[in-house]
């Protein structure tokens, strides 16, 4: 393809310098990175041509690649949602964005009723990735702050993919990419310009396999079962944990939800006999739910404490500082709830 | 072969051939009788789920997807019906003894036993299934049909509205999607009086369907559903309009459900001397062999031997539909994704064992 050849703008060739890299940017470089490799590859979604996207993650796309591969829609989610369906029909490989993850309700009815049963129905399978900013932090309000993935969890069919590092974000989305099932991309925005979550990633094409959980951190007293921007507070609560308590903690982050790395969260508990799960979405219908109960099903002798969940509390998303504050599970709530089940 | 009755028979318009008004006629009696026979099984509880008859529609089915390029290998149009297209589907390509298999829910069906009666998808053949939200496949058949044009293929598009989806989120969004992207897709909205039980004046102030098209700054063409001739007329000239590359056309056409919903319905809501009225004097298929005879195109003894045709090849195929085994109950357990199945439920073991849930 004539477009693979030409010289990448500065924006999108950090990782070929070896510089290192924001979120952000790893997510922009995989898409570049598919959009080169496969013609099949491309973007539909609001303002994301010309403008580059609410977040600038498709910056640059539409000059290199036109106004075909990526497309500016009307205000239409269950519109672009479900051309993004009927091309994949026809053999394409569509990534559409949510200019806020919050609006995928909007396409509720068109991912879980159309989407997701495709394959099923024996209309075959709909290989597309939905992705878009998510999670809160950030002073967004109810509306730009919202972590939807359960309301789609329930749903057969689907992949769900939350990751937390920069290099993840760029293998699973190239993952999600060349899936032959929908995928459903969170993006956390509290991630994607944050200087810590910064890092090199390797010069060479690489994807990181759907489904499999990653530990970060290995402990022996207790295992904190995470996702998404929680990873970040929770091993900082678990250095802190070390540091005063003298606890050894054990952190995994799932980065897919769906399907569930079982096999790994088993594992762990197995090892360390407790199980904290931290997810910064809303407390009730929580993952937090799903995994007590399969570790209740698979390791239940294995447990020397009860399964305990520190999250966000049943409440739409506020917008001032000290209501999210509150809001959001903080690092002293992981701390809190680590002490309590060390002691139990 | 027997003559028309008239010396000199009338010119046929549209571009049209005598074989291809044969065609179209055999594909609507086709419909009607295949229908007729699904009530019988129906009757005989081998129907499994609802079944939904098209009659008094059968016409404006036939003859708008009749205007579509037909091929089997995958480079031809795509359609998307619903549920009452049963005579598009099978202008496409679809099969009675599928057709069959689909509403008995057997194993061999196209859908395999988990999708219901005409929901059934073929890309070779060119149709993709409806599901039941209705007005979905608007906004699926804009993207298909834009890939149409990413692609530059010399390809088209034709989806089936009721006068009900119109009232959908995903109509608008759909037609809208497509009408700014210019997709060659011909947006076929019947008007049959009635959305399950809801009157067609409860679902739109608007005058007309086709009255929405400027809105959205479409083609639009309003045409008398049970003429077949004039539905192929319309459909033919938006076909041909989208393919040239000038983007989408709402065809409405105006025809009449003589039948409830689906069988259970009784139509209770419905004065019968409507529907009495509808069958007596406008149904599609009358309408056509007095139009096929009237004007020499063809006789009345050629239409009654392909009726007699199309009879005994459906009851040839219904013992093997009736017969053809069921699904296993295990194939419940596949394509929910790609290359692997699902749990069973651990109480399907034996013994049963939690730890395989």
């Amino acid at each position: 393809m004539a477009t693979a050849t030409k010289q990448k703008p500065e924006h999108v060739r950090l990782t070929d310098e070896g510089k290192p890299v924001t979120f952000l940017e790893a997510i922009r470089e995989a898409i570049w990175e598919e959009m080169e490799r496969d013609e099949r590859v491309f973007l539909m979604g609001e303002d994301i041509g010309a403008y580059g996207g609410a977040f600038k993650v498709t910056e640059g796309m539409q000059e290199r690649f036109g106004s075909l591969r990526v497309l500016d829609t009307p205000i239409s989610e269950i519109g672009f949602t479900g051309a993004a369906a009927g091309a994949a029909h026809m053999g394409m490989r569509p990534i559409v964005e949510m200019q806020f993850i919050d609006f995928i309700s909007c396409a509720y009815d068109m991912i879980t009723n159309y989407i997701a049963t495709s394959r099923y129905r024996g209309s075959g399978g709909v290989p597309m990735v939905i992705r878009g900013p998510s999670g809160g932090g950030v002073r967004g309000g109810p509306f730009h702050s919202q972590n939807p993935e359960m309301a789609f969890f329930h749903t057969p069919g689907l992949k769900i993919v939350y990751p937390a590092t920069a290099y993840d974000a760029k293998g699973l989305f190239k993952a999600a990419v060349r899936d032959d099932d929908p995928v459903l991309f969170f993006e956390h925005k509290w991630l994607y310009r944050r200087p810590q979550v910064r890092e090199v990633l390797p010069a060479e094409d690489y994807v990181v396999p759907l489904g499999k959980a990653r530990t970060h951190r290995e402990g022996s007293d207790l295992t904190i079962v995470t996702y998404a921007a929680m990873v970040h507070k929770s091993l900082e609560a678990a250095e802190q944990l070390e540091k005063e308590d003298g606890l050894s903690v054990e952190v995994i982050d799932l980065r897919t939800l769906l399907p569930l790395d079982e096999d790994a969260i088993l594992e762990s508990v197995r090892r360390t006999n407790r199980l904290l799960i931290v997810h910064e979405d809303t407390r009730t219908g929580g993952i937090a739910g799903e995994i007590a109960m399969r570790v209740n099903e698979k390791a239940f002798e294995w447990l020397d404490a009860p399964i305990l969940r520190v999250t966000a509390l049943d409440a739409p998303v506020p917008y001032s500082p000290p209501l999210e504050d509150y809001f959001l599970p903080q690092v002293e709530d992981i701390v809190k709830a680590a002490r309590h089940l060390a002691a139990y | 072969m027997p003559r028309p009755k008239q010396a000199s028979p009338a010119a046929i318009p549209h571009g049209l051939t005598r074989e291809q008004l044969l065609e179209m006629y055999r594909y609507v009696r086709l419909t009607r009788t295949l229908e007729e026979k699904l009530e019988t099984l129906f009757r005989q509880s081998k129907v499994v789920g609802g079944l939904f008859r098209s009659l008094g529609q059968e016409g404006e089915s036939v003859a708008s997807a009749y205007a579509l390029r037909r091929l089997t290998d995958g480079t031809g149009d795509v359609m998307s019906p619903l549920i009452r297209n049963l005579g598009s589907m099978l202008v496409m390509g679809a099969r009675p003894e599928e057709v069959l298999r689909q509403y008995m829910a057997k194993g061999d069906s196209p859908a395999r036993g988990k999708e219901l009666n005409i929901h059934f998808t073929d890309y070779e053949r060119g149709f993709i299934g409806q599901i039941s939200p209705l007005g979905d496949l608007i906004p699926v058949m804009a993207g298909v049909t834009l890939t149409f044009k990413q692609r530059g293929e010399d390809r088209v598009g034709m989806v089936y509205i009721g006068d009900g989806a119109t009232s959908t989120g995903a109509f608008h969004e759909g037609i809208n999607f497509a009408a700014v992207q210019r997709c060659p897709l011909v947006v076929v909205v019947e008007s049959n009086g009635w959305a399950y039980t809801t009157p067609t004046r409860l679902q739109t102030a608007a005058r007309a369907f086709v009255d929405k098209a400027p809105g959205y700054g479409v083609a639009s063409e309003q045409v008398d559903g049970n003429d077949m001739l004039a539905v192929y007329g319309a459909a033919r000239r938006a076909v041909d309009r989208a393919r040239a590359g000038e983007g989408v056309t709402l065809i409405e056409v105006t025809t009449y459900r003589r039948r409830g919903h689906a069988q259970h319905d009784n139509q209770s809501y419905v004065d019968p001397a409507e529907i009495e009225r509808w069958a007596a004097t406008n149904d599609p298929i009358d309408r056509y062999v007095a139009t096929l005879t009237g004007s020499g195109w063809a006789t009345a003894e050629e239409l009654a031997a392909i009726d007699a045709e199309v009879d005994a090849e459906l009851e040839a195929m219904i013992p093997a539909a009736e017969s053809a085994p069921m699904p296993e109950p295990e194939e419940t357990l596949d394509d929910v994704y790609a290359g692997v199945r699902v749990n069973a439920p651990w109480t399907r073991h034996t013994p049963p064992d939690p730890t395989k849930a």
